[in-house]
């Protein structure tokens, strides 16, 4: 046997020296460590969320309304069906409003308003609105809806509100998909003389309609977690209504109203309503996430 | 030659007729309209507000609204000076806290973890900014604050030497609870960019660092964070903004009490809390003064917000040159702040 050669002096200068090996493990192990710090907020509020949530769900949580005999310790304070209602019609009505306009000024930026200075003062627009604090709809509604008509509140201002909060997500999102649809595509439709407007909306709008769906979904979700901007526009109410035109109840109000409480058993009806929020929103997102992954583009 | 003499040269059979052409005139100007109307709105809603908020302004004048330490609306008095401080320290705070671990999570999803870990990590910091403001002030309010309450006055009594730590007794709602809170609000929207911005680090560059002996945290220090120090920065305005505008957690979590904040656990007010705790019974000038508030809230999130999309901006030109095609002027990462503001 003969002794193995000895190493040759440059790996001993690769190693790293023992000094700067414990540096590199400490950096990694604080990054791995921030990385789990940023999640335990996560796991506990679920963990919260299910454990004081479950316990008030029960059939008549979802098919009553609350009373507003909130000083009582039993069941009486009622349940959460007039705010799941409330939450449904809003966001639903401002859906209708916002998805429209969102994507006709994204198809407008893509297709027409291009890089001219007109279209980029818009997107500028577009992401002041991104930044402006959700209670500042309410606020502009209330001026305009509320002050401007000698009138008092309503679920229609409501989702006004929510809509305005909407439009700068669908736009922003529609017109990154919108982007992604290849100019070839465009292009052979319109040298077969395809007029404009039917390259839009048959050949442009399909292709990029699973990629827009998911930023519609997510502003959605985005709208019916929100409190502030219906504080002052639908105001709260206890009782089941459809009509768009009067006071209407919605889940972030409920529990935003319930979390003030002295009481206990109204405390615990919050919960139950933030879970079902959260439920709600965690669904749009996953349903979000399913159709992104379905679609072609991005 | 022989092709020129073809007929159908005729430009006229290209050309459509009028009516065939009105539905195409109808969308493009319909669409403009649209457009324009998005400005407009902006600036109507601007007008408005200033215009509602002109009798708190003639009350108090601009700078005894901004400055003065004395909010009362009982009294007519109207100094918003507690409520603009007690915005900007809780949104510091949420900073001092939220960034670090923000830029930790971006940093251990794009460079060091298993790849497949990462869409799973993603997925669940993301996950933060699916839960409403309503429900963090819910959690916050009943659990996080009571629990911790003792370790709170254990700092206080043992800092109490530090000026604005210490010596006051905790109380439930207080500034500290609601900085936590909006750190967590905003940790998903600084690591989406922070992550979006990381991944546009040139891997010739890493691999460099690599090829020349650094381990990975000296890799990570001399090729990704100076490449990235815009975006980051440009991703924390914007979680600055975000957290100067919260409303309901807010709220809920601050105690809104209208004076000067004295000690990190004591109670204070914020310019939107005030809107949503008082608007509902608010008249005359006080209604005023809210808009007032309303407007300085404008005002503010907008300042911060150009700031962010200055950084972001200049974050994607300098990844620009490279990787035009994928990045043009920050988009990656401007989506990446939508897509979370939507989530």
């Amino acid at each position: 046997m003969s002794t193995p050669p000895p190493r040759p002096a440059l790996l001993e200068r690769l190693t790293v020296s023992p000094s700067r090996r414990r540096r590199d493990r400490l950096a990694r192990g604080t990054i791995a460590a921030g990385t789990a710090i940023a999640l335990i907020p996560l796991v506990l509020i679920v963990y919260y969320l299910l454990k004081k949530g479950l316990g008030s769900w029960s059939t008549d949580f979802f098919t009553t309304d609350p009373t507003g005999n909130t000083f009582f310790k039993t069941s009486s304070i009622g349940g959460i069906k007039s705010a799941i209602l409330g939450t449904i019609e809003m966001v639903a009505l401002a859906s209708a409003i916002s998805i429209p306009l969102g994507i006709g000024v994204a198809v407008w930026l893509v297709e027409y308003g291009r890089t001219t200075r007109f279209a980029q003062a818009v997107r500028f627009f577009v992401d002041v609105l991104t930044g402006v604090p959700s209670i500042l709809f309410g606020l502009f509604v209330f001026i305009v809806l509320v002050i401007g008509t000698g009138s008092t509140y309503a679920g229609y201002k409501g989702s006004i509100a929510l809509s305005l909060l909407m439009l700068p997500v669908v736009i922003r999102s529609a017109e990154v998909i919108l982007l992604l649809v290849p100019a070839g595509v465009r292009e052979s439709a319109l040298a077969l003389g395809a007029p404009r407007w039917r390259v839009i909306f048959r050949i442009v709008l399909p292709t990029a309609l699973p990629g827009m769906i998911t930023g519609v979904l997510l502003a959605v979700a985005r709208a019916a977690g929100e409190t502030a901007p219906l504080l002052f526009t639908a105001a709260s109410t206890h009782k089941t209504t459809t009509d768009l035109g009067a006071f209407m109840n919605s889940l972030p109000v409920q529990i935003y109203s319930d979390v003030t409480s002295p009481t206990a058993s109204v405390v615990n009806r919050a919960w139950g309503a933030a879970l079902t929020l959260v439920g709600l929103i965690l669904l749009l997102n996953l349903l979000a996430r399913l159709v992104s992954r379905r679609s072609r583009l991005a | 030659m022989e092709a020129a003499s073809v007929p159908g040269g005729d430009r006229a059979l290209l050309v459509r007729s009028p009516l065939a052409r009105l539905p195409d005139r109808a969308l493009k100007y319909g669409l403009t309209g649209l457009a324009a109307l998005i400005l407009a709105l902006i600036v109507y809603f601007f007008v408005r507000l200033v215009g509602q908020a002109q009798p708190a302004f003639a009350h108090s004048g601009v700078i005894g609204f901004a400055f003065d330490n004395n909010w009362n609306p009982s009294a007519g008095r109207f100094g918003a000076l507690p409520l603009i401080v007690g915005t900007l320290i809780t949104s510091a705070l949420a900073l001092i806290i939220g960034v670090p671990v923000a830029v930790a999570a971006a940093l251990y999803t794009t460079e060091l973890c298993p790849s497949r870990l990462r869409t799973p990590l993603t997925v669940l910091v993301e996950l933060l900014a699916a839960v409403p403001s309503v429900v963090y002030g819910l959690w916050g309010i009943f659990f996080l604050a009571p629990k911790l309450r003792g370790p709170e006055q254990w700092v206080a009594d043992r800092l109490s030497f530090i000026p604005f730590f210490g010596g006051g007794i905790v109380t439930i709602p207080n500034c500290f609870i609601t900085g936590l809170v909006l750190a967590i609000m905003i940790l998903p929207i600084v690591s989406a960019i922070s992550r979006e911005v990381m991944s546009t680090v040139p891997a010739d560059q890493k691999e460099a660092a690599l090829g020349l002996g650094a381990t990975r945290w000296e890799m990570i220090r001399i090729a990704v964070l100076p490449y990235c120090r815009s975006g980051i920065v440009g991703g924390a305005m914007l979680g600055l903004g975000r957290a100067i505008g919260e409303t309901i957690a807010v709220t809920i979590l601050i105690g809104n009490s209208p004076k000067l904040v004295e000690h990190l656990f004591g109670q204070s007010y914020s310019l939107a809390a005030v809107i949503a705790n008082e608007f509902g019974e608010a008249t005359g000038t006080h209604r005023s003064a809210l808009f007032a508030a309303g407007l300085v809230l404008f005002v503010l999130t907008l300042l911060v917000n150009g700031v962010a999309r200055f950084f972001v901006i200049r974050a994607g030109r300098a990844a620009g040159p490279r990787r035009a095609e994928e990045h043009s002027s920050g988009g990656g990462a401007i989506l990446a702040a939508d897509t979370v503001a939507g989530a």
